[in-house]
């Protein structure tokens, strides 16, 4: 086990710096010599900002010298200053996360209780009217892309109940938890149910594949013989080991929807990580984009090294390859 | 035969022709001819037969025609996809006018006929779903047999470069690219043709390990054939089912990508009719009233990515009728 943790964690750490080489391809490189510390800068910055970005960035130095400082920084957690914003990266990062934060929990949550109890239902009543309601749903919000089915809820919750004196949603916005609880659960709810929705789908047809692969299997037919009663058979037998698929799913799908529940955030206007990239590039403000590539990429790494673990605990032959 | 219960049957009834499948033959039909019928003409029935995938066909048949036929649609109307109704197209304060006789389906922000930029943003969507499609499978194709047969050395490589593109968010590193690229639809393909290909390339990569070792390619192999001739003459045809049921289910994927990176503001560029920019600019506007401005460019791209995810399902299980189906 201890050998298997070890390999795991080494190769999350080599994608890392594959992801830093990456980045810096893409933002030190691509724009050609001379145009990096421009983009860098921001979009009103000044000759004297850009010459500044050029030095602090040692851009005149081998392309080497460059990822090496770039990546020196990066180990001692710095990512980098935002001269658009005029404060570190870090800081522009930290004051999205928590609305990320909220908007993926809430809406994780959700679809996974819709994901899962209607893949069960799907499968236990297989080829029932249920079955035949859920995967056309699923069906649905599966094509349906997500800001589609934003904005139409808008339209609706939030356009037509508001001009009909029910103002239940703000438009757009985010309210801290903090400062007022009931305005944040208003703001949120319509992401939340946006993102779980278009997120259920494949966890409805996930659960419900696995479930059915599971339910005929020996030990099932072994358990309704001893006389459990079949909700027993179901939630206590089935159910542990047709929600492994389901469990990694869930880790790379929430670990990925911290840099990209980028749509959700643009509808709703809810300013989170993935907004801040889309604002950042509009604003040439290169620095913040590349903090929450990394950020991203660092958290969907942590994800996959912690769904395999899980998995290597729950199966042991995983251990073995 | 979606709706069947028991999809296996066929599958049984038509291999063997046995003995339970049915009332024995009659002495006269005795002459009926038993023909041969390869995998590739069962799956072409099978999916005749799916009557939903059919109709899906049939829409998907009816958007590219859109698509081709656009300026047809502009002739008819009188109404060219860039034209600006300043006057009839423009209510007074200069907000959009709703669906009328004039305009079916009303007029956007700047008095354009929504119904012919819909026709013409098809055009997009149709372009990006062959040619971004057909990109992404080709690189993950060619990458995942390399991959598959030749193994060590590349294989890791391979699979590293896979680990990579999946821990990036594909929207946040289109949107990376697209700050050092200008947008546009070339620029898209590429972004959606490069990010893409990872999940091609691993499935490729499974099957290709498993055919490797079979003895047709070490007969091959002793008769003097090169890797590339095995690859492309012994392998791939081989691999070929699995990669068109992979496309079929790609598209809608794709079109979605093509849209939503619009939808941001780093896909195709204005004045060009996309329907991701369509919605987008629409959503200023919802809170006035203006409806239909959202509503049928949504309405175009919900029921596109609709068929082709119901055809897809349809040819996944025209050509593995005993695996589960997306959706039933």
């Amino acid at each position: 086990m201890a050998r298997f943790l070890i390999r795991r964690i080494l190769l999350g750490v080599l994608v890392m710096w594959l992801v830093t080489v990456l980045v810096f391809i893409i933002f030190f490189i691509g724009p050609g010599p001379g145009a990096v510390a421009r983009t860098l800068a921001g979009k009103s910055a000044t000759p004297q900002i850009v010459a500044l970005v050029a030095r602090r960035l040692q851009l005149d130095r081998p392309a080497y010298v460059q990822y090496g400082h770039f990546l020196w920084l990066l180990l001692h957690g710095n990512l980098g200053y935002s001269y658009y914003h005029d404060q570190s990266v870090n800081s522009v990062i930290a004051a999205a996360f928590p609305i990320t934060l909220s908007l993926v929990v809430g809406a994780a949550i959700i679809w996974v209780v819709l994901g899962v109890l209607s893949g069960i239902l799907s499968a236990v009543r297989s080829r029932s009217i249920w079955d035949r309601t859920f995967t056309t749903l699923a069906l649905i919000f599966y094509s349906i892309p997500t800001f589609v089915l934003g904005f139409l809820l808008l339209l609706v919750f939030y356009y037509e109940f508001t001009i009909h004196g029910l103002a239940l949603v703000p438009g757009s916005g985010y309210v801290s938890l903090t400062t007022n609880p009931g305005g944040w659960l208003r703001s949120l709810i319509l992401p939340w149910v946006t993102l779980a929705l278009v997120s259920a789908a494949t966890y409805t047809r996930l659960t419900r594949g696995s479930m059915l692969d599971v339910l005929g299997d020996d030990y099932i037919r072994t358990a309704r013989a001893k006389g459990l009663s079949e909700r027993r058979v179901i939630f206590r037998h089935a159910l542990r080991s047709a929600l492994t698929p389901v469990v990694t799913q869930f880790g790379i799908d929430v670990a990925t929807l911290f840099g990209g529940a980028i749509i959700t955030e643009e509808v709703f206007g809810l300013p989170g990580l993935g907004y801040t990239a889309v604002q950042s590039n509009f604003q040439e403000d290169l620095p913040v984009v590349i903090g929450v590539v990394i950020v991203t990429a660092a958290a969907v790494v942590t994800a996959s090294i912690v769904v395999d673990i899980v998995y290597a605990i729950l199966d042991p032959r995983v251990r073995l390859h | 035969m979606t709706n069947l219960p028991g999809s296996e049957d066929l599958i049984v009834g038509v291999g063997v022709q046995d003995e339970h499948a049915g009332p024995p033959i009659a002495e006269g039909e005795a002459a009926r001819k038993i023909e041969g019928r390869s995998p590739w003409r069962l799956a072409i029935e099978r999916l005749r037969h799916d009557r939903a995938a059919m109709i899906s066909l049939g829409f998907i048949v009816f958007v590219v025609l859109i698509a081709i036929f656009a300026p047809l649609v502009g002739v008819i109307t009188g109404h060219g996809v860039f034209e600006q109704f300043r006057t009839t197209g423009l209510s007074p304060d200069g907000t959009p006018v709703g669906p009328s006789a004039h305009f079916l389906m009303g007029t956007d922000d700047q008095g354009r006929d929504i119904m012919v930029r819909i026709a013409y943003g098809a055009r997009i969507s149709m372009i990006v779903a062959i040619v971004a499609t057909g990109l992404t499978v080709g690189i993950g194709a060619v990458v995942g047999l390399a991959a598959g047969y030749f193994g060590k050395l590349l294989d890791t490589i391979l699979a590293r470069l896979v680990d990579l593109l999946l821990a990036i968010p594909f929207l946040l590193l289109a949107i990376s690219l697209a700050s050092i690229w200008h947008p546009g639809l070339t620029v898209v393909i590429v972004v959606i043709g490069i990010l893409g290909w990872a999940s091609v390339g691993r499935i490729v990569r499974g099957q290709v390990l498993s055919i490797r070792e079979k003895e047709y390619i070490e007969a091959a192999r002793s008769l003097g054939a090169g890797p590339w001739r095995i690859i492309f003459v012994d392998i791939l045809p081989n691999v070929i089912a699995p990669i068109i049921v992979y496309t079929s289910l790609l598209i809608p994927v794709t079109i979605v990508a093509e849209a939503s990176l619009s939808f941001l503001g780093v896909g195709i560029p204005p004045p060009t009719a996309d329907w991701g920019q369509m919605i987008s600019e629409s959503s200023a506007y919802y809170a006035n009233g203006v409806w239909w401005f959202l509503l049928f460019p949504s309405l175009a791209l919900v029921f596109t990515t609709i068929a082709f995810n119901i055809l897809g399902d349809g040819v996944r299980d025209a050509f593995d009728p005993r695996g589960d189906k997306l959706f039933v």
